[in-house]
Protein backbone atom coordinates (compact mmCIF):
# COMPACT_ATOMS: atom_id res chain seq x y z
CA UNK A 1 0.00 0.00 0.00
CA UNK A 2 1.29 3.43 -0.85
CA UNK A 3 0.73 6.19 1.67
CA UNK A 4 -2.34 7.55 -0.11
CA UNK A 5 -3.87 4.13 -0.42
CA UNK A 6 -3.89 4.09 -4.23
CA UNK A 7 -3.44 0.84 -6.08
CA UNK A 8 0.28 0.29 -6.24
CA UNK A 9 1.54 0.18 -9.80
CA UNK A 10 5.08 -0.90 -10.68
CA UNK A 11 7.19 1.77 -12.38
CA UNK A 12 7.37 0.24 -15.82
CA UNK A 13 8.88 2.28 -18.69
CA UNK A 14 5.32 2.79 -19.95
CA UNK A 15 4.23 4.43 -16.71
CA UNK A 16 7.31 6.66 -16.66
CA UNK A 17 6.69 7.73 -20.25
CA UNK A 18 3.09 8.47 -19.32
CA UNK A 19 4.18 10.68 -16.44
CA UNK A 20 6.58 12.59 -18.68
CA UNK A 21 3.81 13.02 -21.24
CA UNK A 22 1.43 14.43 -18.61
CA UNK A 23 4.02 16.84 -17.24
CA UNK A 24 4.90 17.87 -20.80
CA UNK A 25 1.29 18.71 -21.63
CA UNK A 26 0.77 20.63 -18.41
CA UNK A 27 3.91 22.71 -18.84
CA UNK A 28 3.00 23.38 -22.46
CA UNK A 29 -0.39 24.66 -21.34
CA UNK A 30 1.37 26.84 -18.79
CA UNK A 31 3.55 28.35 -21.50
CA UNK A 32 0.44 29.00 -23.60
CA UNK A 33 -1.22 30.88 -20.76
CA UNK A 34 1.92 32.84 -19.91
CA UNK A 35 2.90 33.74 -23.47
CA UNK A 36 0.59 36.74 -23.96
CA UNK A 37 1.86 38.24 -20.74
CA UNK A 38 5.50 37.65 -21.68
CA UNK A 39 4.86 39.23 -25.08
CA UNK A 40 3.35 42.24 -23.33
CA UNK A 41 6.37 42.68 -21.07
CA UNK A 42 8.86 42.17 -23.91
CA UNK A 43 7.06 44.58 -26.21
CA UNK A 44 6.82 47.23 -23.52
CA UNK A 45 10.60 47.21 -23.14
CA UNK A 46 11.38 47.65 -26.85
CA UNK A 47 11.77 50.75 -28.96
CA UNK A 48 9.45 51.09 -31.99
CA UNK A 49 12.47 50.52 -34.23
CA UNK A 50 13.11 47.27 -32.40
CA UNK A 51 9.47 46.24 -32.79
CA UNK A 52 9.47 46.91 -36.54
CA UNK A 53 12.55 44.77 -37.14
CA UNK A 54 12.00 42.01 -34.58
CA UNK A 55 9.22 39.52 -33.86
CA UNK A 56 6.77 39.05 -31.00
CA UNK A 57 9.10 36.94 -28.93
CA UNK A 58 12.48 38.38 -29.92
CA UNK A 59 14.33 39.90 -27.00
CA UNK A 60 14.75 43.68 -26.96
CA UNK A 61 18.11 44.67 -28.43
CA UNK A 62 18.24 47.47 -25.96
CA UNK A 63 15.91 47.64 -22.99
CA UNK A 64 14.12 50.96 -22.79
CA UNK A 65 11.77 52.28 -20.14
CA UNK A 66 10.66 55.14 -22.34
CA UNK A 67 7.30 53.42 -23.28
CA UNK A 68 6.48 53.06 -19.58
CA UNK A 69 7.26 56.71 -18.92
CA UNK A 70 5.13 57.72 -21.88
CA UNK A 71 2.21 55.43 -20.96
CA UNK A 72 2.16 56.76 -17.42
CA UNK A 73 2.68 60.44 -18.05
CA UNK A 74 2.55 61.68 -21.64
CA UNK A 75 0.68 59.37 -24.03
CA UNK A 76 -2.23 61.01 -25.83
CA UNK A 77 -5.71 59.79 -24.89
CA UNK A 78 -8.30 61.76 -26.81
CA UNK A 79 -7.06 65.34 -26.88
CA UNK A 80 -5.20 65.11 -23.56
CA UNK A 81 -1.56 64.06 -23.65
CA UNK A 82 -0.95 63.27 -20.01
CA UNK A 83 -0.79 59.48 -20.03
CA UNK A 84 -2.99 57.18 -18.00
CA UNK A 85 -1.86 58.47 -14.60
CA UNK A 86 -4.97 60.54 -13.97
CA UNK A 87 -7.30 57.73 -15.07
CA UNK A 88 -5.46 55.28 -12.87
CA UNK A 89 -6.10 57.57 -9.92
CA UNK A 90 -9.77 57.81 -10.95
CA UNK A 91 -10.00 54.04 -10.68
CA UNK A 92 -8.39 54.13 -7.24
CA UNK A 93 -10.80 56.83 -6.09
CA UNK A 94 -13.70 54.83 -7.50
CA UNK A 95 -12.75 51.41 -6.10
CA UNK A 96 -12.08 52.37 -2.48
CA UNK A 97 -15.48 53.85 -1.51
CA UNK A 98 -17.44 51.45 -3.73
CA UNK A 99 -15.78 48.38 -2.20
CA UNK A 100 -16.04 49.56 1.40
CA UNK A 101 -19.70 50.55 1.20
CA UNK A 102 -20.91 47.56 -0.78
CA UNK A 103 -19.05 45.15 1.52
CA UNK A 104 -20.45 46.72 4.69
CA UNK A 105 -24.01 46.67 3.41
CA UNK A 106 -23.54 43.13 2.14
CA UNK A 107 -22.40 41.96 5.57
CA UNK A 108 -25.45 43.37 7.36
CA UNK A 109 -27.81 42.11 4.65
CA UNK A 110 -26.29 38.64 4.73
CA UNK A 111 -26.67 38.63 8.50
CA UNK A 112 -30.39 39.39 8.22
CA UNK A 113 -30.98 36.87 5.42
CA UNK A 114 -29.30 34.07 7.37
CA UNK A 115 -29.97 34.76 11.05
CA UNK A 116 -33.05 37.00 11.20
CA UNK A 117 -35.24 35.46 8.57
CA UNK A 118 -38.76 36.75 8.46
CA UNK A 119 -41.79 35.88 6.42
CA UNK A 120 -40.91 36.60 2.80
CA UNK A 121 -37.17 37.10 3.38
CA UNK A 122 -36.29 34.06 1.28
CA UNK A 123 -38.31 35.39 -1.63
CA UNK A 124 -36.70 38.80 -1.31
CA UNK A 125 -33.30 37.12 -1.30
CA UNK A 126 -34.13 35.13 -4.45
CA UNK A 127 -35.34 38.28 -6.19
CA UNK A 128 -32.15 40.07 -5.19
CA UNK A 129 -30.11 37.14 -6.45
CA UNK A 130 -31.45 37.66 -9.95
CA UNK A 131 -29.74 41.05 -9.76
CA UNK A 132 -26.41 39.18 -9.94
CA UNK A 133 -27.28 37.83 -13.32
CA UNK A 134 -29.15 40.46 -15.31
CA UNK A 135 -27.27 41.71 -18.35
CA UNK A 136 -26.53 45.28 -17.35
CA UNK A 137 -27.56 46.54 -20.79
CA UNK A 138 -31.10 46.30 -19.52
CA UNK A 139 -30.56 49.03 -16.89
CA UNK A 140 -28.11 51.30 -18.72
CA UNK A 141 -30.62 53.66 -20.31
CA UNK A 142 -32.75 54.36 -17.20
CA UNK A 143 -29.59 54.75 -15.13
CA UNK A 144 -28.11 57.22 -17.60
CA UNK A 145 -31.35 59.21 -17.60
CA UNK A 146 -31.57 59.13 -13.78
CA UNK A 147 -27.93 60.14 -13.24
CA UNK A 148 -28.44 62.98 -15.68
CA UNK A 149 -31.49 64.19 -13.82
CA UNK A 150 -29.58 64.29 -10.51
CA UNK A 151 -26.64 66.11 -12.08
CA UNK A 152 -24.37 63.07 -11.70
CA UNK A 153 -23.90 62.29 -15.39
CA UNK A 154 -20.24 61.82 -16.36
CA UNK A 155 -19.17 62.01 -12.71
CA UNK A 156 -17.10 59.69 -10.59
CA UNK A 157 -19.65 59.97 -7.76
CA UNK A 158 -22.35 58.63 -10.05
CA UNK A 159 -20.12 55.75 -11.13
CA UNK A 160 -19.33 54.85 -7.51
CA UNK A 161 -23.06 54.75 -6.73
CA UNK A 162 -23.74 52.50 -9.71
CA UNK A 163 -21.03 50.09 -8.58
CA UNK A 164 -22.41 50.01 -5.04
CA UNK A 165 -25.97 49.33 -6.18
CA UNK A 166 -25.12 46.52 -8.59
CA UNK A 167 -22.44 45.07 -6.31
CA UNK A 168 -24.89 44.69 -3.44
CA UNK A 169 -26.52 41.55 -4.79
CA UNK A 170 -23.14 39.80 -4.92
CA UNK A 171 -21.84 40.96 -1.55
CA UNK A 172 -25.14 40.00 0.09
CA UNK A 173 -24.96 36.56 -1.51
CA UNK A 174 -21.39 36.02 -0.28
CA UNK A 175 -22.10 36.98 3.32
CA UNK A 176 -25.44 35.19 3.46
CA UNK A 177 -23.93 31.91 2.26
CA UNK A 178 -21.09 32.26 4.75
CA UNK A 179 -23.35 33.05 7.71
CA UNK A 180 -25.70 30.17 6.92
CA UNK A 181 -22.86 27.89 8.03
CA UNK A 182 -22.54 29.69 11.40
CA UNK A 183 -24.53 27.66 13.96
CA UNK A 184 -27.88 29.24 14.79
CA UNK A 185 -27.41 28.14 18.41
CA UNK A 186 -24.75 30.81 18.87
CA UNK A 187 -27.26 33.48 17.95
CA UNK A 188 -30.09 31.86 19.91
CA UNK A 189 -28.01 31.61 23.09
CA UNK A 190 -27.04 35.27 22.79
CA UNK A 191 -30.67 36.26 22.32
CA UNK A 192 -31.70 34.40 25.44
CA UNK A 193 -28.98 36.31 27.28
CA UNK A 194 -30.70 39.48 26.13
CA UNK A 195 -28.33 40.51 23.34
CA UNK A 196 -30.00 42.53 20.58
CA UNK A 197 -29.67 42.62 16.80
CA UNK A 198 -26.57 44.79 16.59
CA UNK A 199 -24.89 43.42 19.72
CA UNK A 200 -24.97 39.93 18.25
CA UNK A 201 -23.67 41.23 14.95
CA UNK A 202 -20.75 43.11 16.51
CA UNK A 203 -19.84 40.65 19.25
CA UNK A 204 -20.49 37.28 17.63
CA UNK A 205 -20.93 37.44 13.88
CA UNK A 206 -18.38 40.06 12.82
CA UNK A 207 -15.42 38.49 14.68
CA UNK A 208 -16.06 35.28 12.70
CA UNK A 209 -16.23 37.09 9.38
CA UNK A 210 -12.58 37.77 8.54
CA UNK A 211 -12.32 35.17 5.72
CA UNK A 212 -15.52 36.19 3.98
CA UNK A 213 -14.63 39.88 4.29
CA UNK A 214 -11.33 39.15 2.54
CA UNK A 215 -13.09 37.15 -0.19
CA UNK A 216 -15.69 39.87 -0.73
CA UNK A 217 -13.22 42.76 -0.74
CA UNK A 218 -11.03 40.96 -3.26
CA UNK A 219 -13.99 40.04 -5.46
CA UNK A 220 -15.41 43.56 -5.43
CA UNK A 221 -12.02 45.20 -5.98
CA UNK A 222 -11.34 43.01 -9.01
CA UNK A 223 -14.82 43.41 -10.45
CA UNK A 224 -14.97 47.17 -10.05
CA UNK A 225 -11.39 47.84 -11.12
CA UNK A 226 -11.86 45.70 -14.23
CA UNK A 227 -15.27 47.10 -15.14
CA UNK A 228 -15.53 48.67 -18.55
CA UNK A 229 -19.24 48.83 -19.38
CA UNK A 230 -20.32 51.18 -16.58
CA UNK A 231 -17.18 53.25 -17.01
CA UNK A 232 -17.66 53.80 -20.72
CA UNK A 233 -21.37 54.59 -20.41
CA UNK A 234 -21.48 56.72 -17.26
CA UNK A 235 -18.24 58.72 -17.40
CA UNK A 236 -16.56 60.88 -19.98
CA UNK A 237 -13.35 62.79 -20.51
CA UNK A 238 -11.40 63.34 -17.34
CA UNK A 239 -13.56 61.20 -15.07
CA UNK A 240 -12.99 57.94 -16.94
CA UNK A 241 -11.57 54.92 -15.12
CA UNK A 242 -8.34 53.35 -16.33
CA UNK A 243 -9.95 50.55 -18.37
CA UNK A 244 -11.82 53.07 -20.51
CA UNK A 245 -8.69 55.19 -20.93
CA UNK A 246 -6.69 52.13 -21.96
CA UNK A 247 -9.30 51.21 -24.55
CA UNK A 248 -9.21 54.76 -25.91
CA UNK A 249 -5.41 54.71 -26.05
CA UNK A 250 -5.34 51.38 -27.87
CA UNK A 251 -8.05 52.38 -30.31
CA UNK A 252 -6.67 55.79 -31.19
CA UNK A 253 -6.12 55.73 -34.89
CA UNK A 254 -4.25 59.00 -35.33
CA UNK A 255 -0.49 59.01 -35.73
CA UNK A 256 1.90 56.10 -35.55
CA UNK A 257 0.65 53.17 -33.49
CA UNK A 258 3.00 52.78 -30.56
CA UNK A 259 2.53 49.17 -29.50
CA UNK A 260 5.18 49.41 -26.82
CA UNK A 261 3.28 52.24 -25.12
CA UNK A 262 0.00 50.28 -25.44
CA UNK A 263 1.56 47.28 -23.74
CA UNK A 264 3.10 49.32 -20.92
CA UNK A 265 -0.26 51.01 -20.34
CA UNK A 266 -2.05 47.64 -20.35
CA UNK A 267 0.35 46.23 -17.76
CA UNK A 268 -0.09 49.30 -15.57
CA UNK A 269 -3.89 49.02 -15.84
CA UNK A 270 -3.75 45.31 -14.96
CA UNK A 271 -1.11 45.54 -12.23
CA UNK A 272 -3.38 46.17 -9.21
CA UNK A 273 -5.68 43.19 -9.80
CA UNK A 274 -2.75 41.00 -10.78
CA UNK A 275 -1.03 41.89 -7.50
CA UNK A 276 -4.17 41.06 -5.57
CA UNK A 277 -4.32 37.71 -7.36
CA UNK A 278 -0.69 36.87 -6.66
CA UNK A 279 -0.90 37.85 -2.99
CA UNK A 280 -4.31 36.36 -2.24
CA UNK A 281 -5.03 33.87 -5.02
CA UNK A 282 -6.71 31.42 -2.68
CA UNK A 283 -9.32 33.95 -1.63
CA UNK A 284 -9.73 35.12 -5.21
CA UNK A 285 -10.60 31.60 -6.33
CA UNK A 286 -13.06 31.20 -3.48
CA UNK A 287 -14.86 34.34 -4.52
CA UNK A 288 -14.90 33.20 -8.12
CA UNK A 289 -16.44 29.82 -7.37
CA UNK A 290 -18.76 31.13 -4.66
CA UNK A 291 -20.02 33.89 -6.91
CA UNK A 292 -20.43 31.59 -9.84
CA UNK A 293 -21.72 28.29 -8.56
CA UNK A 294 -23.75 28.87 -5.46
CA UNK A 295 -27.20 30.31 -5.34
CA UNK B 1 -46.95 50.16 38.66
CA UNK B 2 -43.23 49.65 38.33
CA UNK B 3 -43.64 46.13 37.03
CA UNK B 4 -46.12 47.29 34.44
CA UNK B 5 -43.75 50.04 33.19
CA UNK B 6 -40.92 47.61 32.83
CA UNK B 7 -43.11 45.19 30.96
CA UNK B 8 -44.20 47.87 28.54
CA UNK B 9 -40.60 48.88 27.91
CA UNK B 10 -39.47 45.36 27.10
CA UNK B 11 -42.52 45.07 24.90
CA UNK B 12 -41.40 48.13 23.00
CA UNK B 13 -37.75 47.07 22.60
CA UNK B 14 -38.87 43.64 21.56
CA UNK B 15 -41.13 45.22 19.04
CA UNK B 16 -38.22 47.28 17.78
CA UNK B 17 -35.98 44.22 17.73
CA UNK B 18 -38.53 42.42 15.59
CA UNK B 19 -38.58 45.32 13.14
CA UNK B 20 -34.86 46.01 13.14
CA UNK B 21 -33.91 43.35 10.57
CA UNK B 22 -36.50 44.73 8.17
CA UNK B 23 -35.40 48.31 8.77
CA UNK B 24 -31.76 47.37 8.18
CA UNK B 25 -32.68 45.57 4.98
CA UNK B 26 -34.96 48.27 3.65
CA UNK B 27 -32.34 50.38 1.79
CA UNK B 28 -31.24 47.29 -0.15
CA UNK B 29 -34.80 46.23 -0.86
CA UNK B 30 -35.60 49.72 -2.05
CA UNK B 31 -32.45 49.86 -4.21
CA UNK B 32 -33.23 46.45 -5.67
CA UNK B 33 -36.84 47.34 -6.36
CA UNK B 34 -35.93 50.60 -8.09
CA UNK B 35 -32.57 49.94 -9.72
CA UNK B 36 -33.12 46.35 -10.78
CA UNK B 37 -36.81 45.74 -11.26
CA UNK B 38 -37.96 49.32 -11.76
CA UNK B 39 -35.24 49.96 -14.31
CA UNK B 40 -35.97 46.75 -16.20
CA UNK B 41 -39.60 47.84 -16.50
CA UNK B 42 -38.46 51.31 -17.53
CA UNK B 43 -36.29 49.83 -20.29
CA UNK B 44 -39.20 47.65 -21.37
CA UNK B 45 -41.35 50.77 -21.54
CA UNK B 46 -38.75 52.69 -23.60
CA UNK B 47 -38.60 49.75 -25.97
CA UNK B 48 -42.33 50.19 -26.65
CA UNK B 49 -42.02 53.89 -27.54
CA UNK B 50 -40.70 55.68 -30.61
CA UNK B 51 -37.87 57.25 -28.52
CA UNK B 52 -34.93 58.53 -30.53
CA UNK B 53 -32.37 60.95 -29.15
CA UNK B 54 -34.59 61.73 -26.17
CA UNK B 55 -37.01 59.42 -24.40
CA UNK B 56 -40.62 60.00 -25.54
CA UNK B 57 -43.18 58.13 -23.57
CA UNK B 58 -45.92 57.44 -26.08
CA UNK B 59 -46.93 53.91 -26.84
CA UNK B 60 -45.80 52.62 -30.20
CA UNK B 61 -46.45 48.92 -29.75
CA UNK B 62 -43.81 46.51 -30.91
CA UNK B 63 -42.55 48.78 -33.66
CA UNK B 64 -38.96 48.79 -32.35
CA UNK B 65 -38.90 45.00 -32.14
CA UNK B 66 -40.20 44.71 -35.68
CA UNK B 67 -37.42 47.05 -36.83
CA UNK B 68 -34.93 45.04 -34.82
CA UNK B 69 -35.91 41.79 -36.48
CA UNK B 70 -35.68 43.43 -39.89
CA UNK B 71 -32.25 44.78 -39.12
CA UNK B 72 -29.47 42.90 -40.85
CA UNK B 73 -26.88 44.00 -38.30
CA UNK B 74 -28.94 42.53 -35.45
CA UNK B 75 -28.94 39.15 -37.17
CA UNK B 76 -25.20 39.34 -37.70
CA UNK B 77 -24.82 40.07 -33.99
CA UNK B 78 -27.15 37.20 -33.04
CA UNK B 79 -25.42 34.78 -35.39
CA UNK B 80 -22.06 35.86 -33.98
CA UNK B 81 -23.34 35.24 -30.48
CA UNK B 82 -24.37 31.73 -31.51
CA UNK B 83 -20.94 31.04 -33.03
CA UNK B 84 -19.08 32.63 -30.15
CA UNK B 85 -21.31 31.07 -27.50
CA UNK B 86 -21.04 27.51 -28.79
CA UNK B 87 -17.29 27.64 -29.39
CA UNK B 88 -16.52 29.57 -26.21
CA UNK B 89 -18.57 27.28 -23.96
CA UNK B 90 -17.49 24.08 -25.72
CA UNK B 91 -13.77 24.84 -25.89
CA UNK B 92 -13.54 26.20 -22.35
CA UNK B 93 -15.18 23.06 -21.00
CA UNK B 94 -13.08 20.74 -23.16
CA UNK B 95 -9.74 22.33 -22.28
CA UNK B 96 -10.74 23.01 -18.70
CA UNK B 97 -11.72 19.38 -18.15
CA UNK B 98 -8.54 18.03 -19.77
CA UNK B 99 -6.35 20.31 -17.67
CA UNK B 100 -8.24 19.42 -14.50
CA UNK B 101 -7.88 15.67 -15.12
CA UNK B 102 -4.18 16.02 -15.89
CA UNK B 103 -3.64 18.18 -12.81
CA UNK B 104 -5.43 15.61 -10.68
CA UNK B 105 -2.70 12.99 -11.27
CA UNK B 106 -0.75 13.91 -8.13
CA UNK B 107 1.33 16.54 -9.89
CA UNK B 108 4.18 17.96 -7.84
CA UNK B 109 3.97 21.53 -9.15
CA UNK B 110 0.18 21.66 -9.12
CA UNK B 111 -0.04 24.89 -7.11
CA UNK B 112 2.25 26.81 -9.44
CA UNK B 113 0.51 25.51 -12.58
CA UNK B 114 -2.91 26.35 -11.20
CA UNK B 115 -1.77 29.89 -10.48
CA UNK B 116 -0.52 30.24 -14.05
CA UNK B 117 -3.70 28.81 -15.62
CA UNK B 118 -5.94 31.08 -13.65
CA UNK B 119 -4.21 34.46 -13.70
CA UNK B 120 -6.05 35.77 -16.79
CA UNK B 121 -9.27 35.73 -14.76
CA UNK B 122 -7.82 38.43 -12.51
CA UNK B 123 -7.26 40.75 -15.46
CA UNK B 124 -9.71 42.98 -17.26
CA UNK B 125 -10.74 41.86 -20.73
CA UNK B 126 -9.52 45.26 -21.82
CA UNK B 127 -5.99 44.43 -20.65
CA UNK B 128 -5.86 40.94 -22.13
CA UNK B 129 -7.66 42.15 -25.25
CA UNK B 130 -4.92 44.72 -25.76
CA UNK B 131 -2.34 41.93 -25.67
CA UNK B 132 -4.29 39.75 -28.11
CA UNK B 133 -4.89 42.66 -30.44
CA UNK B 134 -1.16 43.14 -30.66
CA UNK B 135 -0.38 39.46 -31.15
CA UNK B 136 -3.07 38.95 -33.79
CA UNK B 137 -1.99 42.06 -35.66
CA UNK B 138 -1.32 40.86 -39.22
CA UNK B 139 1.67 43.08 -39.95
CA UNK B 140 3.83 42.61 -36.89
CA UNK B 141 2.22 39.86 -34.81
CA UNK B 142 1.95 36.07 -35.10
CA UNK B 143 1.90 36.18 -38.88
CA UNK B 144 5.30 37.84 -38.96
CA UNK B 145 6.65 35.45 -36.31
CA UNK B 146 5.70 32.37 -38.33
CA UNK B 147 6.91 33.91 -41.59
CA UNK B 148 10.29 34.67 -40.10
CA UNK B 149 10.46 31.08 -38.89
CA UNK B 150 10.53 30.08 -42.56
CA UNK B 151 6.88 29.74 -43.62
CA UNK B 152 6.86 32.71 -45.91
CA UNK B 153 3.36 32.37 -47.29
CA UNK B 154 1.71 31.99 -43.89
CA UNK B 155 -1.20 34.38 -43.49
CA UNK B 156 -3.14 35.04 -40.33
CA UNK B 157 -5.34 38.05 -40.89
CA UNK B 158 -8.44 37.10 -38.88
CA UNK B 159 -8.45 40.40 -37.04
CA UNK B 160 -9.07 42.35 -40.25
CA UNK B 161 -10.94 39.66 -42.16
CA UNK B 162 -14.68 40.15 -41.84
CA UNK B 163 -15.36 36.43 -42.32
CA UNK B 164 -13.02 35.43 -39.49
CA UNK B 165 -13.01 38.35 -37.05
CA UNK B 166 -15.50 36.74 -34.64
CA UNK B 167 -13.07 33.85 -34.14
CA UNK B 168 -10.43 36.17 -32.73
CA UNK B 169 -12.91 36.93 -29.95
CA UNK B 170 -13.25 33.18 -29.40
CA UNK B 171 -9.46 32.75 -29.17
CA UNK B 172 -9.02 35.49 -26.59
CA UNK B 173 -12.16 34.54 -24.64
CA UNK B 174 -11.21 30.87 -24.37
CA UNK B 175 -7.68 31.78 -23.31
CA UNK B 176 -9.07 33.99 -20.56
CA UNK B 177 -11.71 31.66 -19.12
CA UNK B 178 -10.30 28.13 -19.47
CA UNK B 179 -8.45 28.33 -16.15
CA UNK B 180 -11.66 29.14 -14.37
CA UNK B 181 -13.44 26.09 -15.76
CA UNK B 182 -10.37 24.03 -14.88
CA UNK B 183 -10.74 25.21 -11.27
CA UNK B 184 -14.42 24.23 -11.20
CA UNK B 185 -13.69 20.76 -12.54
CA UNK B 186 -10.72 20.28 -10.24
CA UNK B 187 -12.92 21.04 -7.25
CA UNK B 188 -15.44 18.51 -8.63
CA UNK B 189 -12.75 15.85 -9.07
CA UNK B 190 -11.52 16.38 -5.52
CA UNK B 191 -15.04 15.79 -4.26
CA UNK B 192 -15.26 12.30 -5.78
CA UNK B 193 -14.93 9.40 -3.38
CA UNK B 194 -11.58 7.66 -3.97
CA UNK B 195 -12.95 4.27 -3.01
CA UNK B 196 -15.12 4.11 -6.15
CA UNK B 197 -12.05 4.65 -8.32
CA UNK B 198 -10.04 2.09 -6.39
CA UNK B 199 -12.80 -0.48 -6.60
CA UNK B 200 -13.02 -0.03 -10.37
CA UNK B 201 -9.25 -0.31 -10.73
CA UNK B 202 -9.22 -3.49 -8.67
CA UNK B 203 -11.85 -4.83 -11.04
CA UNK B 204 -9.32 -4.31 -13.80
CA UNK B 205 -10.64 -1.13 -15.47
CA UNK B 206 -7.92 1.04 -17.00
CA UNK B 207 -7.52 4.60 -15.81
CA UNK B 208 -8.88 6.27 -18.99
CA UNK B 209 -11.86 3.93 -18.80
CA UNK B 210 -12.47 4.83 -15.16
CA UNK B 211 -12.49 8.49 -16.11
CA UNK B 212 -14.69 8.05 -19.14
CA UNK B 213 -17.26 5.73 -17.60
CA UNK B 214 -17.34 6.72 -13.93
CA UNK B 215 -15.70 10.01 -13.07
CA UNK B 216 -16.81 12.28 -15.92
CA UNK B 217 -20.48 11.16 -15.78
CA UNK B 218 -20.49 11.75 -12.02
CA UNK B 219 -19.59 15.40 -12.55
CA UNK B 220 -22.84 16.24 -14.31
CA UNK B 221 -23.48 19.06 -11.85
CA UNK B 222 -20.16 20.74 -12.66
CA UNK B 223 -20.85 20.49 -16.40
CA UNK B 224 -24.25 21.99 -15.81
CA UNK B 225 -22.98 24.98 -13.83
CA UNK B 226 -20.08 25.54 -16.24
CA UNK B 227 -22.44 25.70 -19.21
CA UNK B 228 -24.71 28.14 -17.37
CA UNK B 229 -21.91 30.40 -16.17
CA UNK B 230 -20.10 30.43 -19.51
CA UNK B 231 -23.25 31.07 -21.56
CA UNK B 232 -24.02 33.89 -19.21
CA UNK B 233 -20.53 35.36 -19.76
CA UNK B 234 -20.95 34.90 -23.52
CA UNK B 235 -24.24 36.78 -23.71
CA UNK B 236 -22.81 39.65 -21.68
CA UNK B 237 -19.52 39.80 -23.65
CA UNK B 238 -18.77 43.38 -24.46
CA UNK B 239 -15.30 44.50 -23.35
CA UNK B 240 -13.39 42.00 -25.44
CA UNK B 241 -15.13 42.95 -28.67
CA UNK B 242 -14.73 46.66 -27.98
CA UNK B 243 -10.98 46.44 -27.52
CA UNK B 244 -10.17 43.73 -30.07
CA UNK B 245 -12.23 44.65 -33.12
CA UNK B 246 -14.74 47.36 -32.10
CA UNK B 247 -17.25 45.08 -33.78
CA UNK B 248 -15.42 45.36 -37.10
CA UNK B 249 -14.38 45.15 -39.83
CA UNK B 250 -17.70 46.84 -40.62
CA UNK B 251 -20.00 45.16 -38.13
CA UNK B 252 -18.80 41.65 -38.83
CA UNK B 253 -17.85 40.87 -35.22
CA UNK B 254 -20.70 42.66 -33.47
CA UNK B 255 -22.34 40.93 -30.53
CA UNK B 256 -25.74 41.92 -29.05
CA UNK B 257 -23.98 43.76 -26.20
CA UNK B 258 -21.95 45.95 -28.57
CA UNK B 259 -24.97 46.34 -30.85
CA UNK B 260 -27.01 47.69 -27.95
CA UNK B 261 -24.23 50.07 -26.90
CA UNK B 262 -23.77 51.39 -30.43
CA UNK B 263 -27.44 52.12 -31.05
CA UNK B 264 -28.38 53.37 -27.60
CA UNK B 265 -25.32 55.48 -26.85
CA UNK B 266 -23.50 56.45 -30.02
CA UNK B 267 -26.36 56.55 -32.52
CA UNK B 268 -28.92 57.81 -30.01
CA UNK B 269 -31.72 55.47 -30.97
CA UNK B 270 -33.04 54.88 -27.47
CA UNK B 271 -36.14 52.83 -28.26
CA UNK B 272 -34.28 50.61 -30.69
CA UNK B 273 -31.39 50.11 -28.25
CA UNK B 274 -33.87 49.34 -25.45
CA UNK B 275 -35.53 46.68 -27.59
CA UNK B 276 -32.19 44.96 -28.16
CA UNK B 277 -31.43 45.18 -24.42
CA UNK B 278 -34.75 43.50 -23.66
CA UNK B 279 -33.88 40.68 -26.06
CA UNK B 280 -30.60 40.15 -24.20
CA UNK B 281 -32.41 40.24 -20.90
CA UNK B 282 -34.89 37.60 -21.98
CA UNK B 283 -32.12 35.36 -23.30
CA UNK B 284 -30.26 35.54 -19.98
CA UNK B 285 -33.40 34.94 -17.95
CA UNK B 286 -34.28 31.90 -20.03
CA UNK B 287 -30.97 30.39 -18.92
CA UNK B 288 -30.66 31.71 -15.37
CA UNK B 289 -34.14 31.37 -13.89
CA UNK B 290 -34.42 27.57 -14.27
CA UNK B 291 -30.85 27.30 -12.97
CA UNK B 292 -31.51 29.39 -9.87
CA UNK B 293 -34.75 27.55 -9.30
CA UNK B 294 -33.03 24.16 -9.31
CA UNK B 295 -30.15 25.48 -7.16
CA UNK B 296 -32.48 26.88 -4.52
CA UNK B 297 -34.56 23.72 -4.52
CA UNK B 298 -31.59 21.42 -3.98
CA UNK B 299 -30.41 23.73 -1.21
CA UNK B 300 -33.72 23.51 0.58
CA UNK B 301 -33.74 19.75 0.32
CA UNK B 302 -30.33 19.51 2.03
Amino acid sequence: MSDQGYVVTPKTPGIVAGRIFIYGLLVLAGVYFLLPFLVMVLTSLKSMEDIRTGTLISLPRQITLEPWREAWGSACIGVQCEGIRGYFMNSVRMVIPAVIISTMLGAVNGYVFSKWRFKGSEIIFSLLLIGCFIPFQVILLPMAITLGRFGLAQSLTGLVMVHIVYGLAFTTLFFRNFYVAVPDDLVRAARIDGAGFFTIFWRIILPLSAPIIVVTVIWQTTQIWNDFLFGVVFTGGETQPVTVALNNLVNTSTGVKEYNVDMAAAIIAGAPTLMVYIVAGRYFLRGLTAGAVKG
Amino acid sequence: MEVEGKARRTGLTEHLQAWLPKIVLSPTILAGAVFIYGFILWTAWISLTPSGLLPRYEFAGFEQYVKLFQNDRWWVASRNLAIFGVLFVGLCILFGLILAILLDQRIRIEGALRTVYLYPMALSFIVTGTAWRWMLNPALGLERLVRQAGFETFTFDWLVNSKMSIYTIVIAGVWQSTGFVMALFLAGLRGIDDSIIRAAQVDGASLPRVYWRIIIPSMRAVFFSSVIILSHIAIKSFDLVMVLTRGGPGYSSDLPATFMYTFAFTRNRLGFGAASAMMMFMAVMAIIVPYLYSELRTQRRV
